[in-house]
């Protein structure tokens, strides 16, 4: 990798904003407002446990277990707690059913506000200008981008996230999967299918369709 | 692109400064309501600006304004991070290759600059 002649025998400098968030960690953790520690956790935490995989085991218990189904899209904080997420910015979470008749689509039109707590970190897309602009204007082009085709008679509804207020759209159990485990059905479950930009998979197409 | 085993973050800086909000967050420093009100704004002052709206953009706007933010409330004074940036560059200047990077040497070696 090195073709520089000039290679110097100090260590290498990171790059601008890594010496930035190196200056605030370092100057905070001197005036006591930061544990190095806590900091090292939640990086680990978010890189590694919580991600699309705790929405995913949401939905299908959603699909398997009528009263729970209720439950979530009664009192969503709530019904997500009981399964061990819990929010840590003590947000509000509401649940969306998809149904033949309604699509719902999740954006952040401000930031990027997303349900961490069940989907980890929000993807590049969902925080690109692009997304944030043309899911209001566009919603069913931008949806058709993501292989989301809908009949003219089903209605979108679009949901602008906020500190407060985070979304998660319960997709619609896939055709084929009666009888399934709950643990089978949450591997049909995406991401995308949780944000509204997507549909849960067909039996048959999970299974390293990363 | 859609897939759901992107690595959440592109770099490590990025889930430090990710991380370092939600830390301040939960020691009570600011509400998340606040947070996400100064990250708004960094974001449209980007947009503003005519910033191209690449991946590392998103958090390059995190730190500017997690910087604004404890800057405003006076936990981290512009000149305060000023030198302990400084101090970082020295650190790296001065340690060999290889070797742990130390913030106090890079302190000692702007002291020894500056006074000798």
């Amino acid at each position: 990798m090195s073709h520089d002649h000039d290679h110097p025998d100090h260590s290498h400098v990171p790059p601008e904003p890594a010496l930035r968030v190196q200056a605030l960690e370092s100057l905070l953790t001197r005036k006591g407002l930061v544990d190095p520690g806590a900091l090292e956790a939640i990086i680990e935490t978010y890189s590694e446990e919580v991600g699309p995989r705790n929405g995913a085991r949401v939905v299908a218990r959603s699909w398997v277990d009528a009263g729970y189904r209720q439950w979530l899209l009664d009192d969503a904080t709530a019904a997500i707690a009981h399964l061990g997420y819990e929010g840590r910015q003590g947000e509000h979470m509401v649940a969306l059913e998809n149904t033949e008749r309604v699509h719902n689509l999740v954006v952040c039109t401000l930031c990027s506000c997303y349900p961490w707590t069940v989907l980890g970190i929000p993807p590049g897309w969902y925080k690109s200008e692009a997304y944030r602009a043309r899911a209001v204007r566009e919603p069913r082009a931008v949806l058709a981008e993501f292989g989301v085709y809908l009949d003219d008679d089903t209605e979108v509804r679009l949901w602008d996230s906020t500190a407060e207020i985070r979304y998660l759209v319960v997709p619609q159990r896939p055709a084929g999967t009666e009888g399934w485990s709950e643990e089978a059905l949450a591997e049909l479950v995406t991401r995308d299918a949780m944000v509204g930009a997507g549909r849960a998979l067909a039996p048959g197409q999970a299974g390293g369709a990363a | 692109m859609h897939g759901d085993h992107q690595p959440p973050f592109e770099a490590p800086w990025q889930a430090q400064a990710f991380a370092l909000a939600v830390h301040l967050n939960q020691r009570g420093l600011f509400t998340w309501s606040e947070w996400a009100a100064a990250l708004a704004a960094e974001r449209r002052r980007s947009a503003e600006a005519g910033v191209a709206d690449e991946p590392q953009q998103y958090y390059l706007d995190w730190l500017q304004a997690l910087e604004r933010l404890l800057t405003e409330r006076g936990e981290a004074a512009a000149d305060e991070l000023g030198t302990f940036r400084e101090a970082w560059v020295a650190a790296y200047e001065a340690t060999p290759h290889g070797h742990p990077v130390r913030l106090e040497k890079g302190f000692d070696a702007l002291s020894r600059s500056r006074h000798g």
